[in-house]
């Protein structure tokens, strides 16, 4: 991992040195190893930037309101999942490639640290991933520690998408020989079992996951579909951002408004469920409008390729008519 | 705050009888910014209007909120009327407790609840209404008919007489349709295509009529008034100005052995054909997938033998661009291919048949000139079973449409009488469900069948039908009888349902003309407008909207036709002023909006935009408010909200929505 970065600062360094590039959207440690956050970078403290385990935000959203350029690129990492991201934000208009370096960077999986916490590791002060990527060597202020690297991971990880980028500009190591991602479980099995529930049973599940929302909008603002210039939640002229915050039961109308808005153009990156600091399962809100949609218009994977629009915001003749009834599958 | 007048209307006892119309009138009497609340009997009356007038007069109503039926009953009345007042027709809202509430509901206090909460959604939003204005639309003075069969044809020379330009569309080689095919006609039984091939010549030689034949409608955009079509011309191989129909070409042409459409595929035609004497127009067609040239790049005789030298090997479609007014959907049906009842040897036995292929059998333009014989055998028939209902008035999804497909009960009649007419000892027996003859003339022609020709009609169903030894075993239930029966037939004649034209599914869809579950058009009201399809400029005419007979479909084609006489002849309409518009300051500029835009009306442009003291130059949506039909789409799409309807704004909704839950 360590070679891995220091392979990425040193090609970044080329890019912002030959002049075609002046920024680097990076990742930046906080206090704790573990708290990594975004953050522009320029040649002036490029060596700052890390990339490590802890580096999960998807870079792809900051980039809609990175300062603009007019003659210099901005440089930005994306993991295999962002690159989903990436290509539904050149889709929408909200970024332009041509404006752009990106660069696709390898990921063995994130890992979560509540989940080594869990373990009954305290006092952390530093991860290191072996050469095979498998055993994490913990560093607490008690000593060091190892744990299997695939019993921490975050939860997206084990539905992992894959090695391969959709987008990129250049693969700091092609996908083909990038070391292999974590093994991808049933996404849908989650969802499933929500559908298989009575509807009162349903509604108490969400009712009770909802009900832990603070409205912080970490979910919000980390997701890389929610670009809104304005969201209908800070306008209040929507009608909508006022009656959120006077109902009793807020957090419904919120994260199903947001469901609703990111139908379709959800990625199921998953940041919206990492950010969420109550652990809400926001991801299957959305994950319910990816199966349905699947379900019923035939397989789609938003930011697979950019410039195609998912079948909701798609009018086709094949579309399903109020006077069909579709019948599902199962 | 505006001055609303609320009146509530009773229509008689519709609505009076379960919910309280005084109840109502009195508390949404309370409601903010209510002068006025009255209730009466028939709010559409003269009188009703004329209280309405009062109101707006004396009171000095801003708005007015009518508590009655469907606004697509009379929300134009109810416009017209508070016009009439000086008032803007969109200053009115229309809450429907009728079919909304009344009509589905028994409990009188829980309708009376439901009426007041409706009303009170209303007149929260007809505060938040501003007056709309209509403009004017120039109307395209030009009618496409698409389908050319008797529904088209009739249609068509309706609109031609009336000095309008029509084009008619049809996806044949020729006009005419499945009349043509026909052999006589019920309950006259005069024959069918002598009165069906003059009209396709009258079709043919009317200057104002333009056929499009071996065409398909490829792509419509556009609206009431201003339609535009891509009409996508086949190759035919043939140049069609230069074809003389001698029909030498179609005697020469040595691939002889391929299966002719127009005799319901009982026959062999050459490759290169002419569907029939009368075909209009009389022009060959060349089948590529059957001609020897297309296949190998030899033979060629056809071209060799041509004296007009109108044989084209390269030839490619065209496509035409026109600007229309109206558009009459008449796309016809076709009779379903029994091959899912196999009970009744269908797929097995070329001795059974079904009645479109009888009808050619018994034709004298048919592949044996009308001398009916056994398929198997070539001898005459000793008797002949006729199964009605075959794949009509049924539950079975997969293989029977639930609905009856009209015609068969008379045609079965007519074909039994035929056939005894010409040979008296053929035995004929109908197998029924129900005989259905409502029309003129209608039960008095199927008693012919029964009293006079001795037609054996047995109420019951056939269970099987099996290959015997030189027949078919028939073997049925007599329900009036209460016995079963087992007979030998020499044909077995199916009434197989009828469905729509495969065409009119893609039609309905690039044309927003709903259809039913069965793919059959919808019109825009079962009783009051049955020849209008719900979307504007489009009419219906013929089987496309359901089962009919010929004189139903001429029927319904005239009046069609007279609907879009009545179109034709305006110089003007007025547009819908309830349309979209966009917020540059909330646009994002993702352009979901135009994906889901069915009417091309919205595009991105550069603008310069201000907001919160940020001046920039970015792409939004901008609403091109000519082609807007006011659908929604693109509102409940975006999701800043920057999208929203005039008349229907979101905050408009929003209050709807918070009247109703508060």
């Amino acid at each position: 991992m360590r070679e891995m970065r220091d392979k990425l600062v040193s090609r970044v360094k080329e890019l912002l040195a030959d002049g075609s590039c002046d920024r680097v959207i990076g990742w930046r440690a906080g206090e704790f190893c573990y708290d990594v956050t975004p953050e522009i970078f320029t040649a002036d403290n490029v060596d700052e930037m890390i990339f490590d385990d802890f580096c999960g935000p998807n870079q792809s959203k900051y980039l809609v309101n990175a300062p603009k350029s007019d003659d210099k690129k901005i440089i930005v990492l994306l993991k295999p999942c962002d690159s989903y991201s990436y290509n539904e934000l050149i889709t929408e208009h909200r970024i332009q490639p041509e404006k752009i370096h990106a660069i696709g960077v390898p990921c063995t999986g994130m890992v979560d640290i509540d989940k080594i916490r869990a373990k009954g590791i305290a006092g952390i002060t530093g991860i290191e991933e072996d050469e095979a990527g498998t055993m994490l060597t913990v560093h607490t202020i008690y000593g060091d520690s190892t744990v299997a690297k695939k019993d921490v991971l975050e939860d997206r990880c084990y539905f992992c998408k894959g090695k391969k980028h959709v987008a990129g500009d250049e693969m700091l190591v092609p996908d083909e020989e990038a070391p292999d991602t974590p093994e991808a479980g049933d996404r849908m099995a989650e969802v499933a079992r929500l559908e298989a529930m009575a509807p009162q049973e349903r509604f108490d599940f969400w009712r009770s996951q909802l009900s832990k929302c603070i409205r912080c909008n970490a979910c919000r603002n980390a997701c890389p579909a929610c670009t809104c210039r304005t969201c209908v939640f800070d306008n209040p002229a929507s009608g909508v951002s006022a009656k959120v915050n006077v109902n009793s039961f807020e957090e419904n109308m919120f994260h199903i408004i947001r469901a609703f808005h990111v139908a379709g153009r959800c990625t199921d990156c998953g940041e919206c469920s990492r950010v969420c600091p109550q652990n809400i399962p926001l991801h299957l809100l959305n994950r319910k409008f990816i199966k349905d949609i699947d379900e019923l218009y035939g397989t789609f994977q938003a930011g697979a390729e950019p410039d195609v629009r998912g079948p909701l915001v798609s009018y086709t003749e094949g579309d399903a008519e109020a006077s069909v009834v579709l019948r599902r599958e199962n | 705050m505006q001055r609303i007048g609320v009146f509530v209307c009773w229509c008689g006892s519709n609505i009076a009888a379960t919910v309280d119309v005084k109840a109502v009138a009195e508390a949404l009497g309370k409601q903010p910014g209510v002068v006025v609340s009255k209730d009466y009997q028939y709010m559409c009356s003269a009188s009703g209007q004329n209280l309405i007038r009062e109101a707006i007069r004396d009171s000095r109503l801003d708005a007015v909120v009518i508590c009655a039926c469907s606004p697509h009953m009379h929300e134009a009345t109810f416009r017209k009327c508070v016009s009439a007042e000086g008032m803007n027709p969109y200053m009115l809202e229309i809450a429907n407790i009728r079919e909304q509430d009344s009509w589905v509901h028994k409990d009188r206090k829980a309708a009376t609840e439901k009426a007041i909460s409706l009303g009170t959604a209303a007149i929260a939003k007809v505060q938040l209404n501003a007056p709309l204005f209509e403009s004017p639309n120039p109307v395209t003075k030009r009618a496409l008919v698409i389908g050319g069969g008797i529904a088209g044809m009739q249609t068509a020379l309706d609109i031609a007489e009336a000095g309008f330009k029509v084009d008619i569309v049809e996806q044949k080689p020729t006009i005419g349709g499945k009349m043509a095919q026909l052999d006589k006609t019920f309950p006259t039984l005069d024959c069918s295509s002598c009165i069906v091939t003059p009209k396709m010549v009258d079709v043919g030689a009317n200057e104002n009529i333009t056929i499009y034949s071996y065409s398909e409608v490829e792509k419509v955009s556009g609206f009431i008034g201003s339609f535009h079509a891509t009409i996508k011309q086949k190759p035919r191989y043939v140049d069609a100005t230069k074809c003389t129909g001698c029909g030498l070409c179609t005697t020469k042409c040595p691939s002889k052995r391929n299966l002719n459409e127009f005799n319901m595929n009982l026959n062999m035609r050459p490759a290169i054909y002419i569907p029939f004497a009368q075909a209009v127009p009389l022009v060959a067609t060349l089948d590529p997938t059957a001609c020897i040239h297309f296949k190998t790049g030899k033979c060629g005789l056809c071209q060799k033998v041509c004296e007009a030298g109108a044989i084209d090997y390269d030839q490619q479609p065209t496509y035409i661009e026109q600007d229309y007014g109206a558009i009459v959907l008449a796309t016809g049906y076709n009779q379903i291919k029994p091959t899912k009842f196999d009970e009744y040897l269908y797929n097995n036995s070329p001795d059974v048949v079904t009645s479109l292929e009888f009808e050619r059998m018994m034709s004298a333009s048919g592949p044996t000139a009308g001398d009916l014989r056994v398929p198997s055998t070539g001898k005459r028939p000793r008797n002949i079973v006729f199964i009605q209902c075959v794949g009509s008035r049924g539950k079975d999804t997969c293989r029977e449409k639930p609905y009856c497909s009209k015609v068969c009960c008379m045609y079965t009649a007519k074909h039994t009488i035929l056939v005894k007419d010409h040979w008296p000892e053929v035995d004929c027996t109908v197998f029924y469900i129900d005989v259905r003859t409502p029309g003129k003339n209608f039960d008095e022609f199927y008693r012919r069948a029964v009293e006079e020709y001795g037609v054996h009609y047995i109420k019951g169903m056939v269970g099987k039908v099996e290959q015997g030894d030189g027949c078919l075993k028939v073997q049925a239930s007599d329900l009036l009888n209460n016995r079963q029966i087992h007979m030998n037939a020499d044909l077995v004649v199916l009434a197989a349902a009828v469905e729509p034209d495969p065409s009119a599914r893609h039609l309905g869809t690039m044309l927003t003309a709903s259809m039913d579950t069965n793919d059959f058009f919808s019109e825009a009201h079962a009783k009051l407008r049955p020849v209008e399809s719900p979307t504007a400029g489009i009419y219906l005419a013929g089987m496309c909207q359901g089962p009919k007979d010929i004189p139903e479909t001429v029927a319904q084609a005239s009046a069609a036709a007279s609907k879009v006489i009545g179109l034709l002849s305006k110089d003007h309409l007025m547009s819908n002023p309830c349309i979209a518009h966009s917020d540059p300051t909330l646009c994002n500029g993702c352009s979901q909006c135009t994906n889901v835009c069915a009417y091309g009306a919205i595009s991105y442009q550069d603008q310069m935009v201000v907001y919160k003291g940020v001046r920039e130059t970015r792409r939004v949506a901008v609403v091109n408010e000519a082609v807007c039909q006011g659908c929604g789409a693109c509102t409940v799409t975006c999701p800043s909200g920057a999208m929203d309807l005039r008349g229907f704004a979101n905050n408009q909704i929003m209050a709807e929505v918070d009247a109703i839950c508060n």
